[in-house]
């Protein structure tokens, strides 16, 4: 056993980008997908609609733990090699946030009326460009408060990611607790860090919703 | 030859048949109302025209062609056929001017140097040169109805179709809307609108259609139709709605 020391808080700090990068990660492949699944569930391919809605359902509905669990244990016993935590865990993640991105943003996309895409199809448009340049917008405006409000629980979602080895935030604090038997100090910090990071998000989310109620 | 053909035309929701073998003839620059009791059909032939509904049988042609044809050419057809319905459907995250310049740009039909030009060309048309930089729910319903059709004739139709757009608007804002209709019909346009104001179709319009359970059931210039309509189902519909 060790005294705490400023060490421990500089390695809880650096810790902050392995979460970021969790985070980055997440939705630099997450997000496309989301947004691919969220065209697919109001597609007129009945087929597709229903691809999409079933992975959906199933990300939805297992708990994240259950997604990191399958693709950092489960993975490696169907395809017989170890896979690098890291992978494993930016899979699952990515899953975690296509499914739930993807399921706020078909919202959006379905609150937007079908005349709007009427309007588009009238003034000789083809689909895509209604979709990018009316349909979409619309769509984002109205989903953008549940979007920011999803990234809080991505970001603290991360934290689970300790229980396959990857070292962000909260593994580190664990490591820093066991070494120093200070757990309720580190804890407390972690907490705060973790505050510190979704804090300005959430307040952020609340004046989009202000500034977005109501018209346009 | 006719700029609008419209040739013993069927159309189904489901198994009710809407319209039972539509015909119609529009000459380029006639102004042909449309009449007739609520459910008669008269909005779904309109959007037969326009190819937003399919039809079961018989043939629509605009400029000599069939409308029912290829996405790619339906949306160069529409393109040229603007329509107005009674709902304004103004795409509220955009501003008046990029309302009306967006279908020019995306189809190529202006560059971005004269897009404002044009939006200020229309909106004059419409009276509402002051209104450019607005968004559309700071407008008045008549306003808004207005920016519709400047936004239509920004893709220089050659056919203009109007769905009740005075419907949906306070009395006093029929007035405006109804007189940048007038103007578009002094200038030549095209255009064939169902509409409840009898008094447009009788002073505007040179031929009015009545329709009547899925069928064009009599038609002819107004003076005629109005003042010794041939079938009871017309008399009574103009009896009504005196
Ligand atoms: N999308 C649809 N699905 C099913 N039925 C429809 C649809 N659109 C119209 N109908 C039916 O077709 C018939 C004709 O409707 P349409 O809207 O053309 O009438 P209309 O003459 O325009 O009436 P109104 O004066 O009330 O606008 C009505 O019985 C209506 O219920
Ligand atoms: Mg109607």
């Amino acid at each position: 056993m060790r005294s705490l020391s400023f060490v421990d808080f500089v390695s809880l700090i650096s810790a902050i980008q392995w979460t970021v990068m969790l985070v980055v990660l997440a939705l630099a492949f997450g997000a496309p997908l989301g947004l691919g699944l969220a065209t697919a569930r109001i597609s007129r391919f009945a087929p597709l609609r229903w691809l999409a809605a079933s992975i959906i359902q199933v990300v939805q509905g297992v708990p994240l733990l259950g997604l990191l669990f399958f693709f950092y244990f489960g993975m490696p016993m169907f395809l017989g090699v170890q896979v690098p935590a890291i992978l494993a865990v930016t899979v699952a993640y990515t899953l975690y946030t296509a499914g739930f991105l993807g399921d706020i943003w078909r919202g959006g996309l379905e609150a937007v009326k079908e005349a709007q895409w009427e309007a588009g199809a009238c003034l000789g448009l083809s689909v895509l460009q209604q979709f990018v340049h009316i349909i979409g917008p619309q769509a984002l405006r109205l989903s953008l408060p549940p979007t920011v409000g999803f990234l809080v629980q991505l970001i603290k979602g991360t934290s689970l990611a300790s229980i396959v080895g990857f070292v962000e935030l909260a593994r580190a604090g664990q490591v820093a607790s066991a070494a120093t038997f200070q757990p309720l100090m580190i804890y407390g910090v972690v907490a705060s860090l973790y505050f510190a990071l979704c804090f300005p998000l959430t307040l952020w989310s609340r004046s989009l919703e202000a500034r977005l109620d109501g018209s346009r | 030859m006719a700029l609008v053909e419209v040739r013993d035309v069927h159309k189904k929701f489901g198994r009710v048949e809407v319209l039972k073998g539509v015909s119609l003839d529009v000459a380029e620059g006639e102004i042909v109302t449309i009449i007739g009791r609520s459910g008669s059909g008269k909005s779904t032939l309109l959007r037969c025209i326009n190819a937003l509904e399919t039809i079961e049988g018989g043939e629509i042609r605009v400029e000599g062609r069939s409308v029912h044809t290829r996405m790619k050419d339906l949306r160069l057809f529409r393109q040229r056929v603007g329509i107005v319905f009674q709902a304004f459907n103004l795409f509220p995250h955009l501003k008046v001017e990029r309302n009306i310049t967006l279908a020019p740009l995306l189809t190529g039909r202006t560059t971005k140097a004269a897009a404002r030009a044009l939006a200020e060309e229309v909106l004059a048309r419409v009276g509402l040169s002051d209104k450019i930089d607005a968004w559309p729910d700071q407008l008045s319903g008549g306003q808004q109805q207005r920016v519709a059709i400047a936004r239509c004739l920004a893709m220089r139709p050659h056919l203009m179709l109007f769905d009740e757009v005075t419907s949906a608007l306070d009395p006093e804002l029929v007035g405006e809307v109804l007189k940048v209709m007038e103007e578009m019909a002094r200038q030549g346009m095209t255009m064939i609108l169902v509409t409840h104001e009898m008094g447009f179709a009788r002073n505007v319009a040179n031929r009015i259609v009545f329709m009547h359970q899925g069928r064009v059931w009599e038609e002819g210039p107004p003076s005629k139709l109005f003042t010794a309509p041939e079938t009871p189902e017309l008399a009574s519909f103009i009896a009504n709605t005196k």
